[in-house]
């Protein structure tokens, strides 16, 4: 290994569900104690912290961390980059050990979301006793429902629809299907929010959202926390057999902004940023899509995983209709896509999405995923967009 | 913002690129450097950094590029009702598709489209507001 490598060292989530016995400090604190147990290392070790948290993004959760688990005086950044949170936070670790920094780093993300509901398109108020213009386009009133639509589930529709217009071959079957694939995967995941396989009929047969989007096609909300502890191959060297052999190479580390085109404004562009991210990613890691045996990819909805295998290369440009069709994408294909059961059914706490996403590859990679495991996992991808619009994309190696 | 010529007296628009009057359309403004547009108030343009902009006239008509039919919404917002990405010769606009039934038999993609304006309800002064939508071009 080579000194400047990145590896993770020790790596653990949280069931991902329904806490309500547990605040943010008590998930995040079992999600890092768990990290640095595995790691077999202690907060004395850490050089540097990479909080992410994003609901409560003003509270200082490295601080409060801290303040359960060790208050050893070192850096703490705390992290808010939407649902690119976590991948952020492990960013944070990831550029400080490779900077020389420090030698070792900790991220975490946690968040609470049970019972949210719709996360935004909450800004329609009264109209107000008169019309006044406000803010940036002068608007006299609330324009969610009025100019086009705020609501996550809405714009991700759109997203996957003009993916289809674009190219064909879409339709609301096709997207339920995606979501068929996720759920049926999800029943191998004890860490999963929800484990129940659903037929394509339940899929497409519930609460319509936002068509073509039904509930089960949506991110689920629900309470969870990731941690992972970053270390430099140099100090790697230093540590014990078991822990080189259990350490996963971080082969790329990739965060990325949407940059401007036409539309990006109107409709947010999800497409350009990832496949500048899995560009970018690609180079580092030295490594083909071809060479991928899983990939974790953010399916906050269903009509979003479609666009992102074409985003991140994984079939031909304009392809991905076809490439899911063919079952490509199914646990048993060729590249399977969200094994863990993806946000639709694993969950979407949104800060800790961004690890929990690296520790689902990272525990393949082990060999150690138990009844869901790749047989023979070497090389795994993750990704996470958040809105605004930032991607974080991780390619992940066994240790050779 | 003042009120554009040809606008009536006692009407607003729900936003201010939306000009009335006589013939409704939509302005944007125009990077006078690199020639992006945008419909907010702007600091200075997102794709090259310059700061000088021009208000250009949007086309009324255009072709649905993307919708989502929503159907579950915050409290006080009426479903359902259909979003939607429409492209106006060149430039992508958001807007509802009003007029139309809030169906994927009836909204589709590629679909063309014109721009049509409906009141929004009078204010405690009487001054009606008017809202922007897009709707069959066919209509």
């Amino acid at each position: 290994m080579a000194s400047d490598d990145l590896w993770i060292l020790g790596i653990h989530m949280t069931k991902f569900g329904k806490h309500p016995d547990m605040d943010l400090v008590d998930l995040a604190s079992e999600a890092v104690l768990g990290a640095l147990s595995d790691g077999g290392v202690t907060m004395k070790d850490m050089g540097v912290i990479g909080a992410g948290n994003l609901m409560a993004a003003n509270a200082g959760i490295g601080q409060q961390l801290q303040k359960q688990l060790g208050q050893t005086g070192i850096p703490v950044y705390n992290v808010a980059n939407a649902c690119a949170t976590g991948a952020t936070a492990l960013r944070v670790a990831c550029m400080a050990v490779k900077s020389g920094e420090a030698d070792m780093g900790l991220a975490f993300g946690v968040e609470k979301l049970s019972g949210a509901g719709l996360l935004s398109g909450g800004s329609r108020g009264d109209d107000g006793d008169t019309w006044t213009p406000k803010g940036r386009y002068g608007a006299v009133a609330p324009v969610d429902g009025r100019i086009g639509t705020e609501i996550m589930p809405g714009v991700f529709a759109q997203i996957g629809m003009e993916y289809g217009h674009k190219y064909g071959g879409t339709s609301f079957e096709l997207f339920a299907k995606i979501s068929e694939k996720n759920h049926a995967h999800s029943t191998l995941n004890p860490l999963a929010a929800y484990t129940k396989k659903m037929t394509l009929e339940q899929i497409m047969g519930d609460v319509m959202i936002a068509y073509p989007n039904t509930r089960p096609m949506c991110s689920a909300n629900c309470d969870g926390a990731a941690a992972a502890v970053v270390v430099s191959g140099a100090k790697l060297r230093t540590l014990s057999q078991e822990q080189q052999r259990r350490a996963v190479k971080i082969s790329a580390s990739v965060l990325t902004t949407d940059p401007w085109e036409e539309a990006c404004q109107i409709l947010p562009d999800v497409n350009t940023l990832t496949r500048n991210a899995a560009t970018q990613a690609y180079e580092q890691a030295g490594v083909g899509p071809a060479d991928l045996d899983l990939v974790e990819l953010h399916d906050c909805f269903a009509t979003a995983e479609l666009v992102h295998y074409d985003n991140l290369m994984l079939c031909e440009v304009g392809g991905a209709v076809d490439f899911f069709n063919s079952g490509a994408t199914w646990r048993d294909g060729t590249t399977p896509v969200n094994v863990s059961g993806g946000l639709e059914s694993k969950g979407h706490p949104i800060a800790a999405t961004g690890i929990a996403n690296v520790w689902e590859v990272a525990t393949h990679l082990r060999g150690e995923a138990g009844d869901r495991q790749i047989a023979g996992a070497k090389v795994g991808l993750t990704h996470v967009i958040g809105l605004g619009s930032a991607c974080g994309v991780h390619i992940l190696e066994k240790a050779a | 913002m003042a009120t554009e010529v040809g606008e009536m007296a006692g009407q607003i628009p729900l936003v201010d690129y939306l000009v009335l009057g006589s013939d409704p359309h939509l302005v944007a403004n125009e990077c006078t450097s690199c020639g992006a547009r945008f419909f907010d108030r702007r600091n200075a343009c997102a794709s090259c950094g310059a700061t000088g902009f021009a208000r250009v006239d949007i086309p009324t008509e255009g072709e649905v590029r993307a919708f989502t039919i929503v159907t579950f919404a915050a409290p006080g917002v009426p479903v359902p009702y259909v979003a939607a990405l429409v492209d106006c010769g060149g430039t992508s606009v958001r807007a509802n598709l009003i007029n139309v039934a809030p169906d994927p038999e009836h909204v589709t993609l590629g679909m063309k489209v014109k721009l049509a304006t409906e009141p929004l309800g009078a204010d405690s002064a009487g001054t009606e507001a008017i809202g922007f939508g897009f709707e069959p071009a066919g209509n």
